[in-house]
C-alpha cells in the first residue's frame, strides 16, 4: 500500500485538520444518493464498532424504512478502555466524520445528526464541536451535539438512542431495533466514526479504489489499537489481511515474549500467541476462523503477566459495567467475577472452575443488550486458552497486584 | 405454511419470581439466582396451552409467546 487513507495528510500531533485544510486536500465527495449505497455495498466495508455489521446494508435498509425522519447518529462513545482508535480520527479528523455523517443525512433523508462521543474524551468532544462550527449553516442546524457517559455499554446502539432520547443510557428490550424505531421513534443510523471516515472516502474515490488496498483477499483498510506488551503501543492504520505479527512487527515488536493475545478487546477472545500470531485482522476472515476483530483491539499478554489473575481482574470490570438491568447479566455476571476472583486469589478450586464452566454457558444470551455474551464469550476464551494456568493456579494473588 | 410458536422473554422486565418455571418445567428451568432458562425451538402443539398459561401466570408480563411463519 502506498500508504496511509484515513490518517493520510498533515502530523496527526498537529490537531484537528480544518475545514478549509481538509477540503483542498481531499475535495467534496461527489458520490451520493443510491450510487452511493450501491457503492458500499460493493466495497464491502463492515462496521468497526464492533459488530462488524456490512454498512452497505445497513443504509440500503434504513434508505427503504426513512421518510424524511430519519436521525443518524455519530457513534464515537469508544468506551472500550484499551481503544484508542476512535479517539485519534476525532480530535485529528473530524471532519472526514462529519462528512461521512452528512453524506448519510442527505442519502438516507435524515431529519437530524447527532454526534455521541464519550464524555471522557474531551479533547474528541471538543474537536467535533469546533469541527462542526466550521460546516454550512444546513449541516449545522440539524445537527447535535451529545455526551455518552463514561459506560462501557453506553455505545450500544439501543443505549446510545435511550441517552438521546431520555438521558439514560441504559440498553433497552429489543424489538424494535433502533434501525426501525430509534432516536424520537424515528428510524435511526448508529454508526462508528470510522466506519463513517471510510464513507466520506468512498463517496469521493469509489468502491473499487476501496478494495484496491487489503492483503490475503480482504478489502480496504482499518484502525487497530496495539495495546500490551509491544515496544510502540497505540493505534495503526493497517491493511485489511494484515497479520497480527505484521502489526506487532509495525509496532516496533514485543516489548517481551507474549504467551498470549486479547482480541476485539474486552468482548473478545483471548488466544494462545502461536495461534494468533498468523491470523489476517479483517473481519470476515476471522468470523471464519470462529473469533471477531471486535473494535480492533490487540492485546499483547506478556508471557510473564499471569493470564487467570488478568482475566479476574478484567470480569470484576465487566461485572461492575453490567447496567445492572437483567438478572442473568447483574447476577451471572457479578458470580463470574466473584469465582475467578476466588481462583485467582486463593488458587484454583474444583467447584470454582466447575462453576465457571457452567455459568459461561448459561448466561449467554440472556439479556436485553450483547453485554453478558459479549463477558462470556471472553470468559470462555479464557478458560480454554489459559486451562493449564487455571487447572493449578497458585494463590499468588499477593505477587501480581491487579 | 406452518405455524411454529417460541417462548420470548423481556429480560428487562422479569423479575425471576419463578411462576413459568412451576408450571412449565419441560421447557422453562431456572438459573442459580432464579432467572428462567427457556430451552431453544418451537414449542410442540401438546405443550401449548401450557406455555399458554405460564405466558398469563407472569405477574410482570415479561414472557410472551411469538408465531412465527416457516414454509415447509
Amino acid at each position: 500500500m502506498s500508504g496511509l487513507r484515513l490518517l493520510a495528510g498533515p502530523d496527526l500531533g498537529a490537531g484537528p485538520e480544518g475545514y478549509a485544510d481538509h477540503v483542498r486536500r481531499l475535495g467534496q465527495p461527489t458520490l451520493a444518493g443510491r450510487a452511493l449505497i450501491e457503492a458500499l455495498v460493493r466495497s464491502g466495508l463492515t462496521g468497526r464498532g464492533g459488530a462488524s455489521f456490512p454498512a452497505g446494508l445497513k443504509w440500503r435498509a434504513l434508505a427503504s424504512a426513512s421518510n424524511g425522519s430519519a436521525v443518524i447518529v455519530v457513534n464515537g462513545a469508544e468506551g472500550e478502555p484499551q481503544s484508542h482508535k476512535d479517539r485519534l480520527l476525532m480530535v485529528s479528523r473530524p471532519h472526514l466524520v462529519l462528512d461521512g455523517a452528512f453524506l448519510a443525512a442527505r442519502t438516507l433523508r435524515a431529519a437530524s445528526v447527532v454526534v455521541y462521543v464519550g464524555e471522557e474524551h474531551r479533547a474528541a468532544y471538543a474537536a467535533m464541536e469546533r469541527a462542526l462550527r466550521e460546516r454550512q449553516q444546513a449541516e449545522r442546524r440539524i445537527t447535535r451535539m451529545a455526551a455518552a457517559p463514561h459506560r462501557y455499554v453506553a455505545g450500544e446502539s439501543s443505549a446510545a438512542v435511550h441517552l438521546i432520547d431520555a438521558g439514560i443510557a441504559t440498553p433497552t428490550t429489543t424489538p424494535p431495533h433502533p434501525r426501525e424505531q430509534g432516536v424520537a421513534a424515528a428510524p435511526t443510523l448508529m454508526q462508528n466514526v470510522e466506519t463513517l471516515a471510510h464513507i466520506a472516502l468512498i463517496a469521493r474515490y469509489g468502491d473499487a479504489w476501496y478494495r484496491s488496498a487489503g492483503r490475503r483477499g480482504a478489502a480496504g483498510t482499518l484502525l487497530v489499537t496495539i495495546a500490551g506488551g509491544v515496544a510502540k503501543p497505540g493505534v495503526l492504520e493497517i491493511e485489511a489481511g494484515t497479520t497480527i505479527a505484521e502489526a506487532v512487527a509495525m509496532c516496533g515488536g514485543l516489548s517481551e515474549p507474549a504467551c498470549a493475545v486479547l482480541l476485539g478487546g474486552y468482548y473478545g477472545n483471548w488466544l494462545p500467541a502461536a495461534k494468533a500470531w498468523d491470523l489476517p485482522l479483517d473481519a470476515e476472515a476471522l468470523r471464519a476462523g470462529g473469533v471477531g476483530l471486535g473494535c480492533g483491539v490487540i492485546g499483547l499478554q506478556p508471557a510473564s503477566r499471569c493470564g487467570v489473575c488478568d482475566t479476574a481482574r478484567i470480569m470484576r470490570y465487566l461485572a461492575e459495567e453490567s447496567s445492572a438491568q437483567c438478572g442473568p447479566c447483574f447476577f451471572g455476571l457479578r458470580a463470574l467475577s466473584d469465582a475467578c476472583n476466588r481462583v485467582a486469589e486463593r488458587g484454583t478450586n474444583r467447584d470454582d472452575m466447575a462453576r465457571l464452566k457452567r455459568w459461561a454457558v448459561e448466561v449467554e444470551g440472556r439479556g436485553a443488550c450483547k453485554h453478558p455474551d459479549g463477558a462470556v464469550m471472553f470468559m470462555r476464551s479464557a478458560l480454554s486458552t489459559f486451562a493449564d494456568e487455571f487447572a493449578s493456579h497458585p494463590a499468588h494473588w499477593r505477587q501480581q497486584p491487579a | 405454511m406452518k405455524t411454529e410458536a417460541h417462548m420470548t422473554i423481556d429480560r428487562i422486565k422479569c423479575e425471576g419470581h419463578g411462576l413459568c418455571a412451576e408450571l412449565l418445567p419441560e421447557l422453562i428451568r431456572l438459573d442459580d439466582w432464579g432467572y428462567p432458562i427457556i430451552a431453544h425451538g418451537p414449542i410442540s402443539k401438546p405443550l401449548a396451552p401450557l406455555a399458554q398459561r405460564a405466558v398469563a401466570a407472569c405477574p410482570v408480563l415479561a414472557l410472551a409467546l411469538r408465531r412465527e411463519s416457516r414454509p415447509r
